[in-house]
């Protein structure tokens, strides 16, 4: 994940919190959306949430699976993304001239990768059986290659008229989504069911490629990006949350389809599922096509739950990346999960910190001392669904020294603790959670992924709006309790990025040996 | 959490006829997607937009939309930084960003910044190359106020000298930043080489140029550019259209038109040198590929084929570029290209690929081979009906919102384009022959005069780029940049 992606992400987690803070209009929403929103659960344990807007003849969806690279362990590191960029491939039924015959191609493909794979990882291999057994796999590659109907999956959608077709992968969860004209739901039901009822990961072995490219592109390219990698591995000692999204270079060169199928087959249960429909659909013809196709799939039991338990953390941390860019600054703490109490708190310190040019953190570090040219704070890193990191993200202005810089925020830190934060700060912060939840209400996506993220954190859409009363509640005691529970020297991690002409070698010729 | 996640909570008297609905339906199986029979799409209208015009020139559009309370108002200047001087390049870029935070003769930048909080509003100002504008968004009940300080800021900035400094502060970093992210060179150098190094279109800020911008500049451009016969005003959302054409009225109506305005004259193409321009970069391990020169204005007459042959070549995952190059040849992550057009001037055409250091040479042969391949294997049928299907398809997506119908509207009369633009859209995608998309490859794509240009790890390459061309090397230096590692 770049910095970008992680702060889209952050984006998210605050317009979730947002709702409506002001009493009669979230009474109004929520009655509203009693009256629209229509909860149906399948035999098999998959959720479906449909959201009548009837504004225009089109409708959004999201499909929420509850998995996320927090659910990968060491040698399938980037896994949970890899199978997000296969539910694109297709199924018996879709991206193939001629199954049967594709299926047996397939089946020899991964053998022939399977024993390619054993020789070149082996402790001593025969460079020149690795050789025959690549050439094997190419050429089963090939073979299979040729029953492909490319980019078919992608196709059917865009004919009818899809737009917004794509895919995400956090820590947390996977999601899917995209856009049609209002008439072909049907469509969506078939396609949507087709994926998870008997995916197809043809093309595995060339889409891991891309997927190893797609590193290049976001970390290993970008210092932002390798920072926060660097920041999650130092942060987290025992949880998941330690290692990258985007997935480690030996896994990616050398996970398999047969471990993507096992993936599939453990996270994908349909009651992990959860899709969320809105825009001019009507429930009476929505329930029985979704109950059509999306109930051919056989239940499969709850994956497990996550053991793992990050400890306290017990000595501040610092990583220091030397590049060939401009510096960056950046520290973390350890902040609870999503769901806990004092999620609403969060919101409002965020807001009273760093939201806008009236903002602490702007007028102090931007606007009186110029150390900054930016400064925001960060929530949600690289997940929530767990205790996670908050921190502060610096860009320096030119010339400005990191000292200065760290002493500039832990200033701010510091004034929280002492609980200085006014009434207007407080008020000022409810008000933009209401109004941010508003504009986000206004397209079908925007609300498919409030009444998503909801539903999935708290088992109840209903908390998007319940949510409000919440953050009204919030006290200016409530800000300096977790300020002074959270802003600790030990339970803090430093990242900066700092200008080297000679940087350190990067994984521009260690990590491409295959 | 997760096993929380899955209460039920079926609206109340759904669940027994959602039980009885299942079973008759249930059995019917569908194997493909070609056996799927959709119903008729509902038709829709836009609605159309109340326009005014003030007696000082002021265009002013109005659309209701009751859905929420909320406000949305949007004024398009006319102006740009293709009007800048060379020797002051980030003047109009500082003026757009210092007229929000700037102040006004009645708020000072941080009355404004307190003023906009409390009420949970935002303004916000900017110029780019050929537009100005300023966006208002606000709850119903603070219109009035918020717009009375949107119109101040239009009509009567302070430009504060503090705030120039700081909006300069930002200049200079993203000066100090502009070879930081390999996708950002790519970008620049490109554009360079397509327009001219020192083309309005293409040049960017130095440490030079943004030194030596006074406030004056800024004055003096404002007092140039903004004034009401060069805007025009959108206003969308929860509004009584009387009430506000009567507010914009009296915080707009006694606005004086200024003087006339020597408006830039078209100029001639300029002519892409062909070959392989190199910046290199060892310290990544991706290669970062955009090939192509010009590509076309709007209002082209081709405009409507051109469409059709972007969603089929490189526009969409469904795409000849992203099922032979990423999909097939898994050669990258990014692939994308196509003749792209603007409103206002000629876009660039562009094939754009990241791929590993090590597959450089392939990358730029396959983007090269995709390019030919348009003639070698030109659109067939079913390639330009499935993307005209895309298209019209997805044309519902168009209309969807009144607050997009409104922001479409202000496009067109701002560019000077008929207000049923969109419409000509439709039926002229319907009318394209695979012929006119064949012809209009054949007029715009010659891959033997493309630019290539390549950002990433020269040591990595698997075959020389002269392959290609002739190859000039890139100077990316920045120009007055301080010298490395010192941090006052």
């Amino acid at each position: 994940m770049t910095f970008r992606h992680a702060l889209r992400w952050l984006s998210a987690a605050i317009l979730f919190a947002a709702a409506l803070v002001c009493p009669p209009v979230t009474a109004q929403s929520l009655a509203s959306f009693e009256q629209r929103v229509t909860v149906h659960r399948l035999a098999n344990g998959w959720t479906f949430l449909l959201v009548r807007r009837p504004v225009a003849p089109v409708f959004s969806f999201v499909t929420l699976a509850d998995v996320g690279s927090a659910q990968e362990v060491p040698g399938i590191y980037g896994l949970a993304h890899m199978f997000e960029h296969m539910a694109f491939k297709g199924t018996p039924n879709i991206g193939t001239t001629d199954w049967p015959a594709e299926e047996k191609a397939l089946a020899l493909v991964e053998t022939a990768y399977q024993a390619w794979q054993a020789e070149r990882l082996s402790p001593h291999p025969d460079a020149a059986k690795v050789q025959t057994l690549e050439a094997e796999f190419k050429q089963r590659e090939e073979e299979a290659g040729r029953f492909v109907i490319k980019g078919e999956f992608d196709s059917l959608i865009q004919r009818e008229g899809g737009v917004g077709l794509n895919a995400s992968t956090g820590a947390d969860t996977t999601r899917y989504f995209y856009s049609l004209p209002a008439n072909k739901l049907e469509l969506f039901a078939y396609l949507e069911s087709e994926r998870f009822f008997h995916p197809v990961f043809r093309e595995f072995y060339q889409e891991r490629e891309v997927v190893q490219d797609e590193r290049r592109y976001s970390v290993d390219s970008q210092p932002v990006g390798k920072l926060i990698e660097q920041l999650l591995g130092s942060a987290f000692i025992t949880h998941p949350y330690s290692h990258s999204t985007i997935g480690a270079v030996s896994d990616l060169q050398t996970f398999t389809r047969t471990d993507a199928e096992a993936f599939f087959r453990t996270w994908y249960a349909p009651s992990n599922l959860l899709t969320v429909l809105v825009g001019d659909i009507d429930p009476a013809t929505a329930i029985p096509m979704i109950e059509k196709y999306f109930g051919r799939i056989p239940a499969r039991p709850m994956p497990p739950p996550l053991r793992t338990v990050e400890p306290e953390q017990i000595a501040e941390k610092t990583i220091v990346l030397k590049d060939r860019t401009e510096p960056i600054y950046i520290e973390a703490y350890h902040k609870p999960a999503v769901t806990g109490p004092d999620e609403p708190a969060w919101d409002v310190l965020d807001l009273v910190l760093a939201n806008g040019r009236a903002s602490r953190l702007y007028r102090s570090m931007v606007r009186d001392k110029k150390l900054a040219v930016q400064v925001s704070t960060f929530s949600g890193i690289p997940g929530a669904k767990y205790p996670h990191l908050w921190g502060v993200f610096v860009v320096p202005a030119q010339g400005a020294s990191l000292d200065k810089v760290r002493d500039a925020v832990r200033a701010e830190l510091d004034r929280l603790k002492s609980g200085d934060t006014t009434d207007a700060e407080l008020s000022r912060a409810k008000r933009r959670v209401r109004a941010t939840l508003l504009r986000d209400l206004q397209s079908n996506e925007g609300l498919a992924r409030q009444l998503a993220d909801a539903q999935r954190s708290y088992g109840d859409w209903r908390e998007t709006f319940r949510y409000l009363d919440r953050v009204d509640a919030v006290t200016k005691a409530d800000v300096q309790r977790i300020a002074t529970a959270t802003f600790i020297d030990s339970h803090r991690t430093v990242g900066e990025v700092i200008r080297d002409e000679q940087p350190a070698p990067g994984p521009t010729t260690a990590q491409e040996g295959n | 959490m997760r096993a929380q996640a899955h209460r039920l909570l079926l609206a109340a008297g759904f669940a027994a006829w959602s039980l009885a609905g299942v079973g008759s339906l249930a059995s019917a199986q569908v194997d493909k997607a070609a056996d799927l029979r959709f119903p008729p799409l509902r038709e829709t209208t836009a609605p159309t937009p109340q326009r005014v015009v003030l007696d000082n020139g002021l265009t002013v559009l109005l659309l209701e939309d009751h859905e929420l309370p909320l406000v949305d108002a949007t004024a398009l200047i006319r102006t740009g930084s293709l009007d800048e001087p060379a020797d002051k390049v980030g003047l109009a870029d500082l003026t757009g960003r210092v007229l929000r935070t700037g102040g006004t003769q009645r708020q000072s930048g941080d009355e404004i910044d307190d003023f906009l909080e409390n009420r949970a509003a935002t303004i916000e100002t900017s110029i780019s190359d050929d537009a100005g504008s300023a966006r208002l968004s606000c709850l119903r009940e603070d219109f009035f106020d918020t717009f009375q300080t949107f119109a101040d800021i239009l009509r009567r900035p302070a430009f504060d000298a503090t705030k120039i400094e700081l909006a300069r502060n930002r200049s200079i970093a993203e000066v100090a930043r502009q070879n930081d992210d390999p996708q950002d060179i790519l970008d620049r150098e490109f554009h360079e080489i397509v327009f001219g190094k020192d083309s309005p279109e293409a040049r960017s800020p130095t440490f030079a140029s943004l030194a030596a911008i006074r406030r004056a500049d800024l004055v003096a451009w404002h007092a140039k550019y903004f004034h009401p016969e060069r805007v025009v005003l959108g206003i969308v959302g929860d509004i009584d259209p009387a009430a506000t054409l009567a507010k914009v009225r009296e915080v707009f109506g006694d606005w004086p038109r200024g003087a006339a305005i020597q408006e830039r004259a078209p100029k001639p193409p300029h002519e892409v040198k062909p070959g392989v321009y190199t910046v290199d970069l060892d310290e990544i391990p991706q290669s970062n590929i955009a090939m192509g020169y010009l590509g076309i204005r709007r209002d082209d007459p081709d405009i409507f084929a051109v469409e059709v042959l972007n969603q089929l070549f490189g526009g969409s995952f469904a795409s000849r570029l992203f099922a032979n190059v990423r999909s097939k040849k898994a050669l990258g992550y990014v692939v994308y290209g196509g003749v792209n057009s603007d409103w206002g001037r000629p876009e660039v055409t562009e094939l754009v690929l990241t791929t590993k250091g090590q597959t450089t040479g392939a990358g730029v042969a396959a983007l090269l081979d995709e390019a030919r391949r348009l003639f070698t294997e030109p659109p067939s049928d079913t390639e330009v009906e499935e993307a005209k299907k895309a298209l019209l398809s997805s044309f519902v997506f168009t209309r969807d919102s009144v607050r997009k119908t409104l922001r479409q509207r202000q496009t067109l009369e701002y560019w000077g384009y008929p207000a049923d633009w969109f419409e000509r859209y439709r039926s002229g995608v319907e009318a394209v022959t695979t012929e006119q998309v064949r012809k209009s490859a054949q007029r715009l794509i010659h891959p033997e005069k493309f630019a290539i240009v390549v950002v990433g790890p020269a040591a990595l390459r698997e075959r020389p780029l002269s392959d290609f061309g002739p190859v000039t090397p890139l100077d990316i230096t920045i120009p007055g940049a301080p010298k490395a590692g010192k941090q006052p």
